[in-house]
């Protein structure tokens, strides 16, 4: 199974087992989303459960946040995540503030699809990953997956969560990334990281697309620079997994965070900071970024760009060096 | 559709009654034909090109020629061009050369955008033509600010502003309408209606009759023209600009056209739409119905069709195959133009890149 078809079975499930899901967003209905997530699930469920907007990020968002006051649970599409801004002040203002602001009188549990992320030639608007601005809006969940388990598995559990979830969808490897998948009903509980690979020498830690750079980096450290990685993959960004990366870096010592994201402000500042507050006597060597640029996402040089294993192994001796 | 739509050629070429052809010069009417023509064959050319994977991604504007052509064609080249990602048409009447358009496809060192945008999206200052973001609906309250600035600055220029019928969805639509209605902005709000936003139509897009009817909530004219038929597109544009030029404010023209192709080379129309309703508007083909007319009024002949055709191929080769030889732009453009100079964080990233190459 790949990622899409992971996350078309993580719905199908959903809105099997809970009358109150729907689907909205702009093409996801007969046509099945651009990239098909939805595929088949209008014909199945309807029109009234699965159903194409007007094209209105604003509009589809504001709605959703509606559904959801109306006890519905809406699990909206932003066919790119670059596109998400026209529903930023939805997202931001109300769906993120809905619970806090009336004290739990009123609750959004709304689950944002969204694909994100580069390297598959789109240029600047079909590249961006946006998760810092949402992982710095209290109220908000953010989860990112990097294969088809975990597709399913974190979507069925943000789904089912009672707060507002952006769900960031790796589409460099919506097809490329497969693996096996339960057939049953399962969820990958939200706040918990997993240990992608087992090291002793440096942590590494990643999310979403840049796991398979991260794992392939890993890979080659091991074998040519005889650097031994312990790869986190972090599943959930807010709130993240404290725990599982401070246990690591009390074993290692040594870190390298993995984002395409660009670099200031971006999630490895946070990341980066935590660590230094609950480990700072573990460390033997500063913590290095491995990021995209404080650019634009570029077009044609988007190899440059991004991460790459070169540029991961660059770091880890550096780190090992230090 | 019950909405009053403005015609002057019928789909077989001839003049409807009681309507005249709106210029009397012979050469700017083959023109017309001429551009939508190598408009066409641009988008042909370059739609084959991507699926030989030669270059990563097409949008093109088969069976919309007219809206686009005969709208650019009835503005003044001081005027302002805020375009959508559809209207190559409209910059190659302006100028835009055909091989830096290839350039820009390849996303070369000689894309005059430095190859950092996907393809289709390119602007040039020179020209007046403003550069293209994917965003849908973005470009629209930012023309009426330009138009708003011309007129501030006591300027004879005007601004048009073009867009699909899926943007009249979004809040930027309806916020430049009102503040164009508001500053009586000397702008053209041109929607260019192909009945289709990717798969969804247009009946799933607004409840209203016609798009051309909001404007009239916002307190200025919409009109609605054959969006197919290039002398009704240039006329109607016309007088839009001679109002927004006497200070008498903004018109929204609803261009009723149709997207005969794809979305874009990412998309597969066969599985949201039907191949009749696709063969039914080619029956009403923009560039036939003109062809048909210059060949009643003894402008063209099958002869000049060959001899363009021939024109036309040549050079689009010949462009393309200057531009596919340009190698990529240099590591240093990621981090140029991102401000004004390079800050010092930005140096010591390229160097990390660079490191590493
Ligand atoms: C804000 C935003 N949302 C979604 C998209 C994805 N998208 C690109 S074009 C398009 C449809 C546009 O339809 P329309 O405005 O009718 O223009 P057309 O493509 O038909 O010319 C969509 C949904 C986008 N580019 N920007
Ligand atoms: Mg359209």
């Amino acid at each position: 199974m790949n990622i899409i078809q992971a996350v078309n079975d993580a719905l199908r499930i959903e809105m099997e087992r809970d009358p109150t899901m729907v689907i909205l967003g702009e093409d996801v209905g007969k046509f099945g989303g651009v990239f098909r997530a939805t595929q088949g699930l209008q014909e199945q469920f309807g029109e009234e459960r699965v159903f194409d907007t007007p094209l209105a990020e604003a509009g589809i968002i504001g709605a959703a946040i509606g559904l959801a006051l109306s006890g519905l649970r809406p699990v909206p599409e932003i066919q790119f995540a670059d596109f998400i801004y026209p529903a930023f002040d939805h997202i931001v203002n109300e769906a993120a503030k809905m619970r806090y602001r009336s004290g739990g009188e009123f609750t959004c549990p709304i689950t944002i699809r969204t694909p994100y992320g580069g390297g598959i030639r789109g240029g600047h608007y079909h590249s961006q990953s946006p998760e810092a601005y949402f992982i710095h809006t209290a109220g908000l969940k953010v989860v990112c997956p990097s294969d088809p388990y975990e597709a399913k598995g974190l979507l069925l559990a943000s789904i089912r969560d009672e707060n507002p979830v952006i769900f960031l969808e790796p589409k460099r490897v919506y097809r490329a990334s497969r693996g096996e998948v339960p057939q049953e009903d399962f969820t990958i509980e939200l706040g918990k990281a997993s240990i992608a690979r087992e090291g002793s020498d440096v942590t590494l830690i990643a999310y979403g697309s840049m796991m398979h750079t991260v794992l392939d980096a890993a890979e080659k450290a091991q074998a040519e620079d005889g650097i031994s990685c312990q790869v986190v993959n972090l599943r959930t960004l807010m709130p993240f997994d404290v725990r599982t990366i401070v246990d690591s870096v009390q074993k290692t010592g040594r870190v390298v965070i993995v984002h395409e994201a660009p670099r200031s402000c971006g999630f490895g500042a946070e990341l980066s900071a935590t660590i230094n507050e609950k480990a700072l006597l573990y460390l033997e060597a500063p913590i290095y970024r491995v990021t995209g640029p404080d650019t634009p996402f570029p077009y044609t040089l988007e190899e440059e760009y991004l991460p790459s294993p070169k540029r991961i192994r660059k770091a880890l001796r550096d780190s090992m060096s230090y | 559709m019950s909405q009053a739509v403005y015609r002057i050629l019928r789909p077989e070429g001839r003049v409807e009654k009681g309507e005249k052809v709106p210029l009397d010069d012979s050469e700017k009417l083959v023109d017309m034909y001429r551009y939508m023509l190598k408009n066409r064959r641009v988008d042909e050319r370059m739609t084959k090109l991507q699926r030989q994977g030669r270059i990563g991604f097409y949008i093109g504007s088969v069976g919309e020629e007219a809206s686009i052509i005969g709208s650019v064609m009835a503005l003044q080249d001081t005027d302002w061009v805020v375009p959508c990602y559809r209207e190559f048409g409209a910059a190659l009447v302006r100028g835009f050369s055909l091989y830096e358009y290839c350039c820009q496809l390849f996303g070369n060192a000689e894309d005059p955008g430095k190859g950092r945008q996907m393809p289709n999206h390119y602007g040039s200052g020179k020209l007046r033509f403003v550069s293209i973001s994917s965003p849908v609906g973005t470009q629209i309250p930012q023309a009426v600010g330009l138009a708003m600035g011309l007129k501030i600055q006591g300027r004879k220029e005007i601004a048009i502003v073009y867009f699909g019928d899926g943007a009249t969805s979004q809040g930027d639509f309806h916020v430049a309408a009102n503040f164009a209605g508001v500053y009586k902005s000397p702008l053209i709000l041109l929607c260019r209606n192909n009945q289709w936003a990717i798969s969804v139509p247009r009946e799933r897009q607004t409840a209203s009759e016609s798009i051309a009817i909001k404007a009239q909530a916002y307190g200025f004219e919409g009109v609605g023209v054959d969006g197919n038929d290039v002398l009704a597109v240039y006329k109607t544009t016309r007088e839009a600009a001679e109002k927004a030029r006497q200070g008498k404010g903004p018109t929204l023209i609803e261009a009723l056209t149709y997207r005969q192709g794809a979305h874009s080379t990412s998309d597969d129309p066969r599985a949201y739409r039907q191949d009749q309703e696709v063969d039914s508007w080619k029956e009403r083909d923009p560039l036939r119905r003109m062809r048909a007319f210059l060949i009643n009024q003894d402008l063209w002949s099958k002869e000049k069709d060959e001899q363009y055709e021939k024109e036309v191929g040549e050079e689009i080769q010949d462009a393309l195959k200057r531009a596919e030889e340009v190698g990529p732009p240099p590591v240093e453009s990621i981090f140029e133009d991102v401000y004004d100079t390079v800050p010092q964080h930005l140096k010591e990233q390229l160097e990390e890149v660079r490191e590493v190459l």
